[in-house]
């Protein structure tokens, strides 16, 4: 029987961008408000497993050609080096530091590096869960 | 005034998402199960929306959009198991 998508795979590709940005805004309203790295990141793969379920895993695969492994292992590897980082400057390891700059159209902004680390835990929450999820998925 | 009407549209919500949690549990057939969790997750969010309302703050409306994510992809991925009995498929046939 011919397969017919066209209504979830055209909702699909327009909910994806608005779920994708939602999870940007998320990652990025952390640190004051409800948001950061790890729900950030469960949205983001939220909207790369809706691709997978609208699509199937061949195409998703061809279109994002990323080892969601490697995510996951480069997301850690970036949260160990930020916290690293801070014993340089002679800190305890995984202190965290903050500034106030003027940036042109922001104006006044806060810039700190924890953005960093909830980088790297965005990534491997992404990494993780897309991977099991596929994995799981794998019948046969 | 307002509050009076706004719990009562809690309450009304709350009566409404135990009638559907009566059919998702006797339920005769999967797609009515399916269904009335849709139901669930479209209450829940009038119910913080209005939550929202009464305490006249901007801090759920991340909430609302994380439910009805989380219900849409949920509802797809049912719908599609009841359809296909699969719901990743590795290559599509056509």
């Amino acid at each position: 029987m011919r397969e017919n998508d066209v209504i979830l795979q055209t909702v699909s590709k327009v909910a994806v961008f608005i779920i994708l940005t939602f999870g940007m805004y998320l990652f990025l309203s952390g640190h004051h408000n409800p948001g950061g790295g790890f729900i950030g990141g469960l949205t983001l793969s939220s909207a790369v497993i809706l691709l997978y379920i609208a699509f199937d895993v061949e195409s998703v695969n061809k279109g994002i050609p990323v080892d969601f492994k490697l995510v996951a292992a480069a997301g850690v590897l970036i949260s160990v080096l930020s916290g690293t980082g801070a014993l340089l400057f002679g800190a305890d390891f995984l202190s965290q530091s903050f500034a106030y700059f003027d940036l042109p159209l922001l104006g006044k902004t806060e810039l700190t590096t924890v953005v960093l680390f909830e980088a790297g835990v965005a990534l491997a929450v992404v990494g993780v869960v897309v991977t099991i999820l596929i994995n799981i998925s794998e019948d046969v | 005034m307002t509050t009076i009407i706004f719990t009562t549209a809690i309450v009304l919500f709350c009566v409404a998402i135990g009638m559907a949690l009566v059919r998702v549990i006797k339920g005769p057939s999967l797609p009515d199960r399916v269904v009335s969790f849709d139901v669930i997750g479209v209450n829940l969010i009038s119910v913080v929306a209005v939550l929202g309302a009464i305490l006249n703050t901007a801090a759920y409306l991340e909430v609302i959009l994380i439910i009805a994510i989380l219900a849409f992809i949920s509802t797809i991925a049912f719908s599609k198991y009841i359809e296909r009995g699969v719901i990743i498929d590795r290559k599509r046939n056509n």
